[in-house]
């Protein structure tokens, strides 16, 4: 009944994912933040509305922020990627933005958090100055619905004016 | 940096400690139902109906049988023999034929109503397979509008005291008029679903099916599916994990929580259904989007003697599991602050073909303090005084409580236990320095910005009985473990509990344990709704504490109260008008809120700044609206627009601690909602303001579209 397309023939993908790799079968059809959930087994990455809105599931893809739910695993091959399982040290040790989130209390349900701190890790990366107003526009690439934002903005301006990101 | 600080041998009640539940959320070591799994599991998909309302002749579901990967498909017949989901709470009589049925048989009443189900190997070919079904529908005219001569209209609550009639009779100036509270909704960032895994018991009861997934009101869920399936109430074990968010939508029983338990247990194998972005806006309840005409019998000095209301509550298609519960607390929440001597009211609850309707952070309050408060920007206007002036001069004196309002509401009469409503009213104005706010509006106006001040007051309700079991015990080792039957909605609940319990234990809180939502380690237990776990549960662990710490090793206590405590705030809202595009800025928001004690500031602070986002979002955005075929058109986030960190100003918390409660030991009030309900009336107000029109908004969301119409009038 069901037409096999090429799409629905399952292929060898490896993914680099916090320095480690995975080799995983994939059809091309699945995407980024199904193949780090299931196959990965890195549920850290959320999926709060799979159209690219939300940014629940943004991951790092080479330093850049990106929708995990809006890309393929077959087209992630060959790039660093980086979840929030990345964030902590080997050791446990919280990173810096980890950190400031608790002390502001910029998490609530914690459903939105990961795709926070990966959206803003991948900004005070590459811009470790970044000024207040260009910060809360980058900010406004996700949604949280539970803290009304401001804690989060005090946890990462925090970070920012720390310089420890 | 190390690990945050936290403080020892201070009184924790009232410190801002950091939030035990955070490390796992940091660090992606969360467990929301999407991240649990099972080897053998078995995926569900929902078909549902894409007309609104139509005679179902039937499900074709042969294509989808013969799909790759399909384990089983049903229609209604495999689940005739289940019952009508019934009501939790305010039920009716009157209301029953209309609950709805775990999937639709004969009638569709609003798309995305449930009428087949496709259960799969993989989540993907579940999707691919129920797309095959076909869903025959002859198509019926839907009732969009609650107040059209078509809607079903099966219960009108009234209530009435005082002498309405006289005081209408006598009134100086009768002040009316007509309003609306859009359709929107809670939208947690996770949405739903439920993975039900059959287990093999040795126990009493037999063999068991767990639930992952289950939410807000674990212990009635589970007793609840159990009676619907014909099992022992044990049978059924709820496992709460993380939740990611609730705001009262997450977690009542849906009929989806029926069709995965039961394809579970038939099939002998878990079963997983987590719903996408579309189906959560479609299938999970609405809220609000309750139309009001009042008037107002106000004597000479600009005191409102009476207030008459007539209001729609457009429930959907099926009145679910809250039954009366949000036009209840309209009806009962609506006179607010003020005195009102004499009060009367009609709420007409109406069936239209939309999405089934339930609560909303600040049900029925949002909507009445829109209402009662655009009412009294209305009486002001008419005597040429000041908002202000007008809500002091009608506030119920401190003197006067315990206040007996003279109605009921969830089971409960509604008795204000404590509060001095114009003290805080003078701290808000002290706050924003009301005079010179306003010369300074003036003036910026006067050069040509269309800027605006409004103010809104109410009373909320929270702590919500009958009763609140709680279990403590000391662990080997130094820590204690608590166990209750409430639950968590990411609201922070395990630090408040921890506090109040290591307080009386002069433990650390971080050695004490909570366990909450698994419904085998507690006999009962309410959950979180309604503001009520810091109150109920908090009280019960303060009792089994110090119990305790009294006698030993284990203690159990229960709280009982048949009072809900009532905590009130008043808002202030700044904003911007676009002459242009109609477009609202939020320049700045205050709240000034009285909990009667704050076990942990921060965490308030966070649900108070967190339920303005929200409250913006009604006033402003968030709309579900639906073409007259009645095809929602608000299906994906880029139509249902919520606050992002571009839309959400500064917000300014005034927490107040002026009137604890003399209804528990704690002095404690419920701090989750306050946030939310007069953003709607504050920012409408500061519109009208910016705009130079009194009483212009008279509708919610206050659009573009809609406030460009009234800047062209």
């Amino acid at each position: 009944m069901t037409e096999i397309s090429a799409a629905d023939v399952a292929v060898p993908v490896v993914l680099r994912v916090n320095g480690d790799e995975y080799r995983i079968t994939a059809q091309p059809r699945r995407t980024l933040a199904d193949a780090l959930r299931d196959d990965c087994g890195l549920t850290g990455t959320h999926l709060g509305c799979e159209h690219g809105v939300c940014g629940a599931c943004t991951v790092l893809l080479d330093g850049e922020p990106v929708r995990s739910c809006l890309l393929f695993a077959v087209q992630s091959q060959g790039a660093e990627i980086r979840t929030v399982e990345g964030l902590a040290g080997d050791d446990g040790t919280l990173h810096p933005l980890q950190e400031a989130f608790w002390r502001h209390h910029g998490l609530q349900c914690g459903f939105c958090t990961p795709g926070f701190l990966m959206l803003s890790a991948g900004v005070l990366e590459t811009r470790p100055d970044i000024g207040d107003d260009e910060l809360r526009e980058a900010l406004s690439s996700n949604l949280c619905r539970c803290t009304g934002y401001q804690t989060i903005v005090e946890a990462v301006r925090s970070v920012r004016d720390a310089g420890e990101a | 940096m190390g690990e945050p600080d936290r403080p020892r041998g201070r009184s924790l009640i009232g410190e801002s400690v950091l939030r035990l539940e955070d490390r796992p959320l940091l660090v992606g070591e969360g467990r929301f139902l999407g991240d649990v799994s099972f080897e053998d599991e078995l995926h569900l998909r929902v078909v549902r109906s894409d007309v609104a309302h139509g005679v179902l002749r039937g499900v074709g579901l042969e294509d989808v049988l013969a799909a790759e990967g399909v384990v089983a498909a049903w229609g209604a017949d495999e689940v005739a023999h289940l019952p009508a989901i019934e009501f939790r709470m305010t039920g009716f009589d009157e209301l029953r034929p209309h609950c709805q049925r775990v999937l639709a048989g004969e009638r569709v009443r609003y798309v995305g109503d449930p009428v087949a189900v496709v259960i799969a190997e993989d989540p993907y070919l579940a999707e691919d397979a129920a797309e095959l079904a076909f869903v025959d529908v002859d198509p019926l005219e839907p009732v969009l509008e609650a107040n059209s001569p078509e809607a079903v209209a099966p219960l009108t609550l009234e209530h009435e005291h005082g002498d309405v009639e006289a005081a209408f009779a006598g009134a100086h100036r009768i002040v009316e008029l007509r309003a609306t509270v859009g359709r929107h909704s809670g939208i947690p960032l996770e949405t739903r679903g439920l993975l039900a895994r059959p287990v093999d018991g040795d126990g009493p009861d037999g063999n068991r099916v767990e639930l992952y997934g289950i939410a807000k009101v674990p212990h009635y869920n589970c007793v609840t599916i159990a009676a619907m399936l014909g099992l022992a109430p044990g049978q059924v074990v709820g496992r709460e994990g993380h939740v990611g968010g609730g705001f009262g939508v997450r977690g009542e029983l849906y009929p989806e929580d029926l069709l995965v338990t039961h394809a579970a247990l038939k099939l002998g194998r878990p079963v997983k259904w987590v719903e996408d972005r579309r189906e959560h806006l479609l299938a999970a309840n609405h809220s609000r989007d309750q139309t009001y005409h009042v008037r107002a019998a106000v004597d000479a000095d600009g005191i409102v003697q009476a207030i008459d209301a007539d209001f729609f509550h457009d429930q959907g298609g099926y009145v679910r599991t809250h039954g009366a519960t949000v036009p209840n607390l309209s009806v009962a929440l609506l006179p607010g602050p003020y005195l009102v001597p004499s009060y009367r009211v009609r709420g007409h609850i109406r069936l239209t073909n939309k999405t089934p309707a339930g609560t909303y952070r600040a049900p029925g309050r949002f909507e009445s303090t829109f209402v009662r408060e655009r009412l009294m920007d209305a009486v002001a206007a008419t005597y040429g005084l000041d908002p202000a002036e007008i809500r002091r001069r009608n506030l119920i004196p401190p003197e006067s409580m315990p206040f007996d309002r003279g109605v009921n509401t969830l089971g409960t009469p509604v008795v204000y236990d404590s509060g001095d409503y114009a003290r805080l009213l003078d701290r808000l104005l002290d706050h924003l320095g009301y005079e010179s706010l306003r010369e300074g509006l003036a003036a910026r106006r006067g050069a040509g910005e269309r800027v605006g001040l409004g103010i809104g007051m109410f009373v909320e309700k929270s702590g919500l009985g009958p009763f609140d079991d709680v279990r403590v015990r000391r662990l080997d080792g130094g820590g204690v473990e608590v166990v209750t039957g409430a639950a968590s909605v990411g609201q922070g609940m395990e630090t408040v509990i921890a506090q109040i319990c290591a307080e009386v234990l002069d433990v650390d809180y971080v050695d004490v344990t909570v366990r909450h939502g698994q419904t085998d380690m507690i006999g009962r237990g309410l959950g979180a709704f309604a503001s009520r776990v810091t109150v109920m549960t908090g009280v019960a662990v303060y009792l089994a504490a110090t119990e305790l710490a009294a006698t030993g090793e284990v203690a159990e206590a229960t709280f009982n109260t048949e009072h809900m405590t009532y905590p009130y705030g008043a808002h202030a809202a700044v904003v911007r008008v676009d002459e242009g595009t109609g477009g609202v800025t939020v320049e700045r928001y205050v709240v000034a809120y009285d909990v009667g004690r704050a076990v942990n500031p921060m965490l308030v602070e966070g649900q108070i700044i967190g339920g303005v986002a929200q409250g913006i979002g009604g006033a402003l955005l968030e709309l579900f609206a639906y073409d007259s075929d009645g095809q929602p058109l608000a299906t994906s986030f880029m139509d249902y627009l919520m606050p992002t960190v571009a839309e959400q100003p500064p917000v300014e918390v005034l927490l107040s601690e002026d009137a604890p409660s003399p209804l528990n030991p704690l002095g404690l009030k419920g701090a989750g909602e306050g946030g939310t309900t007069a953003c709607g009336a504050a920012i409408a107000a500061a519109i009208d303001d910016a705009i130079g029109r009194p009483g212009a908004v008279t509708s919610l969301p206050a659009t573009p579209e809609l406030v460009r119409s009234l800047l062209r009038i």
